[in-house]
């Protein structure tokens, strides 16, 4: 076993690790934006560090798995910025905790809220 | 859409060509003569198509200065991803979900569109933040845990050190 | 190592199990789009560690590809909710 092998295997577990951590946290959040945060960044680092490790056991794929490394890492906050945009044009607004709810969305300037969707946006 | 001039516009062309021939080398990972020149002959059309409309800067980013900087930017990067994906983990794994959601705004002081696109790609994968709009030089911020609604502080917390070393990259 | 090829491959299959639920349960057209997001990515490092599994070097470009059509795909769908398309 080389030391390549070694560092691909430890990135393998990571990366999988944290790809599942990605899927349980779209499961378990309460609403899109919150969903967002922790489907992009988990999953995010997961398929680098996977694809990575990959690289490391093969090492004839390394530049290839560079490309794939760094066209995850633009495109998944890019796209996850759409969805976040389109989703508060669209009307469904962040659950938000704490009592001052005008405070804590700043957003609300740009989009003002209408009465219809204020009561949806417990989902 | 700005105008440019022909010297922006060669630095620009020359910038993307060289970017563009390097993903096909590593894309097909060969250098079997066909191939190189093929490679070359279809990044070059292609960034003559696109010069207006993805390029970022002219040849004057190549300066060591700017590229140590680049290499620095990177490292703050990777760690402050790391960092976030541990901060992920905490909340998603912890039963009783420990979080504060809200959306806060900050202005930033970067000029071009390419540096803030850098920088809201950045704020996205750092912790507990997802960059929602950015409408002139306005960021609104989504974050998973508020500790101010100031934006000034807010600007503190998320943006600093990613801004200080793109100012001096861009 | 056999064994690190196939506990990533059963987290992966979790993980997946996971946004799958979501993607059927989820409320909005936007929640869903985000689960296929996350389905796409965990996807494509399925492909690849599936290439490496197998010794074929063709999965990684067919991984590439999923990527790129998946990130159009997402980015389509934004701007359809959006209402701009």
């Amino acid at each position: 076993m080389s030391i390549l092998e070694i560092i691909g295997g430890i990135l393998l577990v990571i990366g999988s690790s944290f790809l599942f951590l990605g899927g349980l946290g779209i499961f378990r959040m309460p609403d899109i934006y919150n969903r967002l945060q922790a489907g992009t960044k988990a999953t995010t680092l997961g398929g680098m560090s996977l694809v990575l490790g990959v690289g490391f056991l093969e090492t004839d794929w390394i530049w290839k798995s560079l490309i794939i490394i760094i066209f995850i890492a633009y495109s998944n906050p890019i796209s996850s910025h759409a969805l976040a945009r389109a989703s508060y044009h669209r009307g469904h607004y962040p659950y938000i905790k704490s009592k001052e709810k005008e405070k804590m969305d700043a957003y609300r300037e740009v989009v003002p809220h209408t009465k219809k969707e204020e009561k949806e946006d417990k989902a | 859409m700005q105008s440019l001039t022909f010297n922006q516009k060669l630095g620009r062309f020359i910038l993307n060509w060289v970017f563009l021939f390097l993903v096909w080398l590593m894309f097909t990972s060969t250098f079997f003569w066909q191939e190189v020149i093929i490679g070359a002959a279809v990044s070059m059309l292609l960034s003559l198509a696109s010069i207006r409309l993805f390029t970022c800067c002219t040849l004057s980013i190549l300066n060591p200065v700017k590229i140590f900087w680049m290499i620095w930017y990177f490292f703050v990067f990777i760690k402050a991803l790391i960092v976030a994906n541990f901060d992920v983990a905490r909340r998603v794994i912890t039963p009783s979900l420990p979080i504060n959601p809200g959306i806060v705004k900050f202005k930033t002081k970067l000029t071009t569109n390419y540096s803030k696109m850098v920088l809201a790609n950045s704020i996205t994968l750092t912790p507990g933040t997802l960059s929602v709009d950015v409408i002139g030089d306005t960021f609104y911020i989504h974050w998973i845990d508020v500790e101010t609604t100031d934006p000034e502080e807010a600007f503190k917390i998320i943006a600093e050190p990613f801004e200080k070393v793109l100012l001096k990259i861009f | 190592m056999i064994y690190v090829i196939y506990y990533a491959f059963i987290m992966m299959a979790l993980g997946m199990i996971f946004s799958a639920i979501r993607f059927v349960k989820g409320p909005t057209a936007a929640d869903r789009t985000i689960a296929m997001d996350t389905l796409t990515t965990i996807g494509v490092a399925a492909l690849v560690l599936l290439g490496y599994m197998f010794h074929r070097f063709i999965y990684v470009d067919v991984a590439l590809v999923y990527a790129v059509l998946g990130f159009i795909g997402v980015i389509v769908i934004a701007r359809y909710l959006e209402g701009a398309l």
